[in-house]
């Protein structure tokens, strides 16, 4: 579900295919081939996302009719509710800490492995093993236990229990993250490797030195894949739940200063039986990641540079 | 690169420096799950009072308790909701996500364009937007407490990114052997069974293992639609861990979570091939 698109792949539907029969007699075909996406897209997204808006101006516990209240939910999670801001400072605190030092440890390691010759494999797979399990209750609890007081972290730097500390214990849920680099490692690794090495020679005859290199060779080459991991891992990043849930016990302290986002929502609708109020929640989510990526999009004309489109 | 690997110097100090920071950061990288090892053969007086890593003696007893279960539901019912859910997902997720994609990458149709435009979209969708109102649907339907909130949308498609991996794969299959077929009389459904599928078997697997292992992990769709414990996986019954902060509960905690990662770590050592480069030539997320 956390996932997105490669930014390119909206480039029209293989706009290229020629007409080869009749298109009458294909067309039944498609929409037989289509109809479990076509019952999904209506039944299970489109209709939701309508009821969804619907329910954001009413309130609602699951059990009465749904009652209109109009702008009410909004204008209470907006004036009347410091969880609701505490709740979206978290989020985008955690998110401005965990995407950046995620996507720089990746593109360092990626770096790292790519003029290896030797052990590039296993390093690839070791690093990225945590990607897969690191998404588990499992390992959420583990980091709750490492972190926790008389943890290995506490012991090994005498820094206390983070998780019981309101100020820190969000970064440990951050840096459990920061952990799993290893999916945009993976990506930023397959960039790095089809970046030609002919660039890299004609530099080196100009004089270029490693550094300057890197600049003016693998950052721009690199510029679309670190813009697809950037967009990738903010829109995840902001719907955070499990681990936040595990370091504080389902509970987003202490102080609420774990309590994401995701999880207030989760409260307020499932816990609390706010349907309308969750609703309202999760379409001010649906707007923010929305013009987060919008915005990301914009600014990426300056700074994604697109091999194929030339100089422009 | 080939410039220096052209010129090579004796002693490459540089490449064992390389071999060293990363096998130090794979060191501090592993640390958590050699821990969570390590803690789940502890017994209860060693898991905190030690910096230890290694237990001072194996105490295999936690996996016993472990085994018993949570809330009077032993690991095995446990394992086996675990597994429905994701064989169920694996299944319903291959099989739809292919059909959409053949006929967005091979076929044509009225709306292609806007319909595929949207399905685009709602890959970047969160999750939350449409959970309620789904929940209230499955809800209505009295389906709220089974599994059908968890499989039935993966035989709708609606995992639309797995949709685009596929479309993305067919597209680079060479058109000429289904016009050969065409010629031949193949209509779509043969043409697709017999010449399509059988080419895109490694955009299936990596979406059969990535669905799998997502799956297994998830944890928020299970704890809003599971409510009986013997209905419970792997994952959500952790949670009845997590208010239990004793000590003692710590071992047969660990050992619980070892036994919920299994699976995952067996799929990684099977498929990590597989994995990995399906990722990396994907943009797959994991």
């Amino acid at each position: 579900m956390t996932t997105t698109a490669i930014p390119t792949a909206t480039k029209g539907a293989g706009a290229a295919t020629p007409k080869r029969r009749p298109r009458r007699e294909r067309e039944g075909a498609a929409w037989v081939f289509l109809s479990p996406w076509v019952l999904g897209a209506s039944v299970l997204t489109l209709l939701p996302m309508a009821v969804s808006l619907y329910l954001s101006f009413t309130d609602y516990n699951l059990f009465d009719p749904p009652h209109w209240v109009g702008l009410r939910n909004y204008t209470q999670m907006f004036t009347e509710d410091p969880r609701y801001w505490r709740s979206v400072v978290t989020t985008v605190t955690y998110v401005v800490i965990a995407v950046p030092l995620q996507l720089a440890l990746a593109l360092v390691v990626a770096l790292a492995l790519k003029s290896m010759k030797r052990g590039k494999a296993f390093y690839r797979s070791a690093f990225y093993a945590p990607s897969l399990l690191g998404a588990s209750m499992s390992i959420a609890l583990v980091w709750r236990a490492v972190f926790n007081d008389g943890g290995t972290v506490d012991n090994l730097f005498g820094t206390g229990g983070w998780v019981n500390k309101p100020g820190w214990a969000l970064l440990a849920v951050a840096l459990l993250t920061v952990w799993q680099f290893g999916a945009p490692m993976v990506i930023f690794l397959a960039g790095l490797q089809q970046i030609p090495a002919e660039l890299y020679e004609a530099a080196a005859v100009d004089g270029a030195g490693r550094w300057r290199q890197f600049l003016s060779v693998t950052v721009p080459m690199l510029s679309p894949v670190l813009f697809f991991n950037l967009v990738l891992q903010t829109i995840q990043a902001f719907q955070v739940f499990t681990p936040a849930f595990a370091v504080s016990a389902g509970k987003g302290g202490p102080a609420d200063s774990t309590l994401v986002y995701t999880m207030y929502l989760y409260d307020r609708g499932f816990v609390a039986s706010h349907m309308g109020y969750a609703s309202a929640m999760a379409w001010v989510l649906l707007l923010v990641i929305g013009v987060v990526t919008a915005v990301l999009f914009r600014t990426s004309r300056s700074w994604v540079f697109y091999a194929s489109e030339g100089d422009r | 690169m080939t410039t220096t690997a052209l010129a090579r110097k004796p002693v490459r100090w540089g490449r064992v420096a390389l071999h060293l920071g990363c096998l130090a950061a794979l060191m501090v990288m592993l640390y958590p799950l050699a821990w969570l090892l390590a803690t789940s053969l502890k017994p209860a007086d060693e898991v905190i009072a030690s910096l230890d890593l290694l237990p001072g003696h194996l105490e295999w007893s936690n996996y016993e308790t472990a085994f018993e279960g949570v809330n009077e539901v032993s690991v095995w019912r446990l394992l086996s909701n675990s597994l429905l859910i994701a064989g169920g997902a694996v299944l319903g997720n291959v099989i739809s996500c292919s059909l959409a994609a053949y006929a967005f990458a091979r076929l044509r149709f009225r709306f292609r364009g806007p319909m595929f435009a949207f399905m685009i979209a709602t890959i970047m969708l969160p999750h939350h937007a449409i959970l309620i109102p789904q929940y209230i649907i499955f809800n209505q339907l009295g389906l709220v407490n089974t599994y059908w909130p968890l499989i039935l949308p993966k035989f709708l498609a609606t995992e639309a990114f797995f949709v685009f991996l596929i479309v993305q794969f067919m597209r680079g299959l060479p058109r000429e052997l289904e016009e050969a077929a065409r010629i031949d009389g193949c209509g779509p459904f043969r043409s697709f069974f017999r010449i399509v599928l059988p080419l895109t078997r490694p955009a299936l697997i990596t979406t059969a293992i990535f669905t799998f292992i997502w799956t297994w992990n998830d944890f928020f769709t299970q704890l809003i639609y599971l409510f009986d414990p013997d209905k419970f996986t792997l994952m959500l019954a952790l949670r009845s861990f997590v208010d239990a902060s004793s000590q003692s509960a710590f071992g047969p905690m660990f050992a619980m979570s070892v036994i919920a990662l299994l699976p995952i770590v067996l799929f990684f050592l099977a498929f990590q091939r597989f994995l990995v480069e399906g990722m990396a030539s994907s943009g797959l997320k994991g």
